[in-house]
């Protein structure tokens, strides 16, 4: 069981680098069609310094270059098996494209629980900066644990 | 797409998935990075006390996010979120809605809150989430 005491812990930075054929591999997995996630030359044409990474992309590049990407919920004792996605909210500040290169600092925002126990929410939230430091996105997420 | 059709109430996208099958779910994994064997191994799904394999809530919302590029450039997205409200399944076509519910000014800045939701052809519910859409600049005509 996670226990409020996870409140505040920090974990990170996770590194990532936004890879033009990961890009495009990961716009046919999800049908995306438009032409600028799947051809540089249409994203440049259309004002992106390359390919841009779609909306949800970030998310996913934290795992994609981190060989233990959930070493952070291990550490507060999420049994991973049991864990559901609740929710996820990303905020955009900055475009991300191919060629970037991010990285993630997670802090665990709440935990609490639902249903007499049966049930541990956790909130975390993960900011995205550039090499230059600058913030490009957070990303809000909601684990649900279902408790024995 | 043009802004005059983005008032209250109107669907400004709509995109059907294809079906769901095992493959793109294995895909997926390989995409996104995100490997939890419930997704792609039915053995770990059912040791996990699941009937099958569930997909990915990541792939869900990637398919969700499809409707909002769809209706606008992806730079006018200031916000996307959702909740997760029941695992896609095998075999489940999504169909992906997006509609205005408001627009407010903010900071002289046009800003559209759009509905976005995903359900399978029989009408059971996904995805429900919402997106702020920066109508002032970067709109797909």
């Amino acid at each position: 069981m996670v226990g409020r005491d996870a409140i505040g812990r920090v974990f990170g930075p996770y590194h990532g680098t936004v890879d033009r054929n990961r890009l495009r591999y990961f716009a046919q997995v999800t049908g995306e069609t438009r032409p600028e996630y799947l051809d540089a030359e249409v994203a440049r044409a259309a004002g992106w310094r390359d390919i841009p990474a779609p909306p949800t992309y970030t998310f996913c590049l934290q795992m994609l270059d981190t060989i233990e990407p959930l070493d952070w919920a291990v550490a507060i004792g999420v049994d991973m098996p049991r864990a559901l996605h609740g929710d996820q909210l990303f905020t955009y500040h900055q475009p991300i494209c191919a060629g970037d290169r991010l990285s993630f600092i997670l802090t665990i925002v709440d935990v609490f629980e639902k249903k007499g126990g049966a049930l541990t929410f956790i909130v975390t939230r993960t900011s995205a900066r550039d090499h230059s430091d600058q913030l490009v996105a957070e990303l809000d997420q909601t684990l649900v644990v279902r408790n024995r | 797409m043009t802004p005059e059709i983005w008032t209250p109430g109107a669907e400004v996208a709509r995109v059907r998935s294809k079906p769901l099958d095992r493959t793109a779910l294995a895909l997926y994994a390989g995409a996104s990075g995100d490997h939890n064997p419930i997704h792609i191994d039915l053995d770990a799904a059912r040791e996990a006390g699941l009937g099958d394999v569930i997909g990915h809530g990541m792939f869900a919302m990637a398919l969700l996010s499809r409707a909002l590029t769809e209706a606008v450039d992806q730079r006018a997205i200031r916000s996307f979120g959702t909740r997760f409200l029941h695992p896609i399944q095998v075999g489940d076509v999504l169909e992906c809605v997006a509609t205005v519910v408001s627009l407010e000014d903010v900071d002289g800045d046009p800003v559209a809150t759009v509905s976005l939701t995903a359900s399978t052809l029989t009408g059971e519910p996904r995805l429900a989430g919402q997106a702020l859409v920066s109508l002032g600049n970067g709109m797909k005509i």
